[in-house]
């Protein structure tokens, strides 16, 4: 098999290639290192693992070779740089961990490797996950591999997980791992065309993951398809004693969740997702989507998620407030960049000035106000409150419904720098993507048209609590009916 | 909730971050500005509600108290800025 065809495998092709010897794991690393190169300019990767890749690669190939295959064996996958990964530079996109070297992986990259699967490398992303347009990283920003056609400047590939999203879109990966904070997989899945899920809180193991706001971060799969988001997430989930909101749950055989039939189920439309100024576009291919599923026998429900509107500022109180206390560790003494100073506080003070980016600066000072003595019962008690009300919201609705479709995101990707002037332009971003972070409920995007201006848009199916056997039911009838079959514009290996 | 320059300059003394002046001015203006866009939270009655500080089923789970990881001493070091004798040397971070 040529490099070109086996880069426009899904995994679950590459999986089957695999197990029948179609093509072997080195070859299949050995294409995708190439990718990885041949992406460059994208700025996807910070650090490519090429050697460690072929490595694992032929770890595979005797592995498969005596018919002891695990379920990701030869499976090329691109992991944020967020997780940490063992001897292998973790930067978060920040310089203030610059050099670090975790002495130890974190549980869903583990599981990842324990299944088969081989590292290509680690992938950008904004500055400890703070933005959503991956422009705040301190290794620059990453290109989406889709352009407005006739059109030269740069797209945003969204973010926080925009070099996870790239990569994937651009064929310089089979799959990858984002984190999900506030909208970090599912936005950039919309921008690049592909498929981004996270998964219900507490289902995916936090434990080595940079925290960026402990109660929100969820880690989850990038792919090409809905059924490769299956067969990653039954990878990387289970219960985990090192991270305590890890649940101890079971984990189904979400491929197995696939069956094409979702006549019957109840599918919400929450009104109040009809935000002012959403494009007339999306609005469209969202009234396409509850067609899509009523042709396929499942039955739309108007709902009402009242508290909608006051998701993104209660986001921006609890995420930041959270931040500001799990980014105290970053002080220049252990590890990490250090700026000396006159005195231990000139030294703190310093280190932090110079390793911190503008918006993780913004955010950190925005959470130390509201936790701050007299601040703390005005706004981050009152988020809390607020946050009971919009999880209580969807307890109602899940009364009615067995899950809801939604837009991903309020707009196609936007050009490098057409929003940066305005941080609160920039939060308007994560308007649907929110409140499933803050409900800790699965939801996935899934790739449904484009732009009038030829950029991908998706769409969102959000689920109960640990039901994300439904949502990915959903989602592989919805990627069935929307047909998604556009690639970018510069794709590794060339438009096959 | 408008902050001024030397509201600023305590939030950034309180988070350690060093601030210079020509900063202040900018930082407040932008600060005031998402702190204005969060209040309209206070549209929103809460009274009697109760505070949520996460989604996970309540109570941390316990464990047995016994030694599970370890014993890895020259890895743990590999990211200190300098080493002797098998400790960290850092700056007195104690007074």
């Amino acid at each position: 098999m040529s490099e070109p065809s086996l880069l426009a495998l899904t995994l679950a092709e590459a999986r089957d290639g695999l197990a029948r010897k179609s093509f072997s794991a080195r070859e299949l690393t050995s294409a995708y290192n190439d990718a990885v190169s041949e992406i460059e300019l994208l700025n996807a990767y910070i650090t490519p693992t090429p050697e460690r890749a072929l490595a694992m690669g032929e770890d595979a190939d005797q592995r498969l070779a005596r018919g002891e295959a695990r379920p990701l064996d030869g499976i090329p996958i691109a992991v944020k740089d967020l997780y940490c990964t063992k001897g292998v530079l973790t930067t978060a996109a920040s310089h203030i961990l610059d050099g670090f070297h975790p002495h130890y992986e974190s549980t869903v990259t583990d599981k990842l490797w324990q299944s088969g699967a081989v590292l290509l490398g680690k992938t950008n992303l904004d500055e400890f996950a703070m933005g959503s347009s991956n422009t705040t990283s301190y290794y620059g920003p990453v290109e989406n591999p889709w352009r407005r056609p006739g059109d030269n400047r740069p797209i945003v590939p969204g973010g926080s997980s925009g070099g996870s999203a790239a990569a994937v879109a651009a064929r310089a990966a089979l799959a990858a791992t984002g984190t999900d904070t506030g909208g970090s997989i599912r936005q950039p899945a919309s921008f690049c065309g592909i498929v981004g899920l996270k998964p219900t809180y507490g289902r995916c193991s936090r434990w080595g993951v940079v925290a960026y706001a402990s109660s929100l971060d969820h880690p989850g799969p990038m792919t090409r398809t809905v059924r490769d988001a299956a067969i990653m997430l039954r990878a990387i989930a289970g219960h985990d004693p090192r991270d305590s909101t890890s649940a101890p749950v079971p984990v189904p055989d979400f491929e197995a969740a696939l069956t094409g039939d979702i006549r019957g189920l109840r599918i919400g439309i929450p009104r109040e997702y009809r935000v002012d100024g959403m494009p007339r576009e999306i609005e469209a291919l969202w009234e396409h989507g509850v067609e899509w599923l009523r042709a396929a026998g499942a039955e739309p429900v108007d709902i009402s998620l009242p508290m909608t509107k006051y998701a993104l500022p209660t986001y921006y109180i609890i995420a930041p407030a959270e931040a500001s206390s799990n980014l105290a560790r970053y002080d220049g003494v252990r590890f990490g960049l250090r700026v000396e100073g006159e005195s231990l506080d000139e030294m703190y003070e310093l280190t932090r000035a110079a390793g911190f980016g503008a918006e993780v600066r913004r955010r950190v000072l925005i959470g130390t106000y509201v936790l701050s003595a007299g601040y703390y019962d005005a706004y981050y008690l009152k988020a809390q409150r607020v946050r009971t009300l919009i999880t209580r919201d969807f307890v109602t609705a899940f009364e009615q419904v067995d899950c809801m479709l939604t837009p991903t995101a309020p707009s196609a990707a936007f050009a490098i720098g057409e929003r940066s002037d305005d941080p609160i332009a920039m939060y308007l971003n994560d308007v649907f993507t929110v409140p499933a972070n803050l409900a800790g409920l699965p939801a996935i995007s899934v790739p449904a048209g484009l732009s009038r201006d030829g950029l991908p848009l998706g769409l969102q199916i959000t689920g109960r609590a640990f039901d994300e056997e439904t949502v990915l039911r959903v989602a592989e009838v919805l990627e069935t009916a929307a047909q998604f079959r556009h690639l970018p514009g510069f794709v590794a290996g060339g438009a096959a | 909730m408008a902050l001024d320059k030397a509201a600023v300059a305590h939030i950034a003394a309180l988070a350690r971050i060093k601030i210079s002046e020509a900063e202040l001015n900018p930082l407040a203006d932008e600060l005031s500005d998402i702190l204005t866009w969060m209040e309209q939270l206070n549209e929103v009655d809460t009274s009697g509600v109760t505070p949520m500080a996460s989604v996970a089923a309540t109570g941390l789970p316990m464990r047995e108290d016994i030694v599970t990881d370890g014993g890895c001493r020259e890895e743990i070091l590999v990211n200190a800025p300098r080493t002797a004798r098998g400790f960290f040397v850092v700056p007195k971070v104690v007074e």
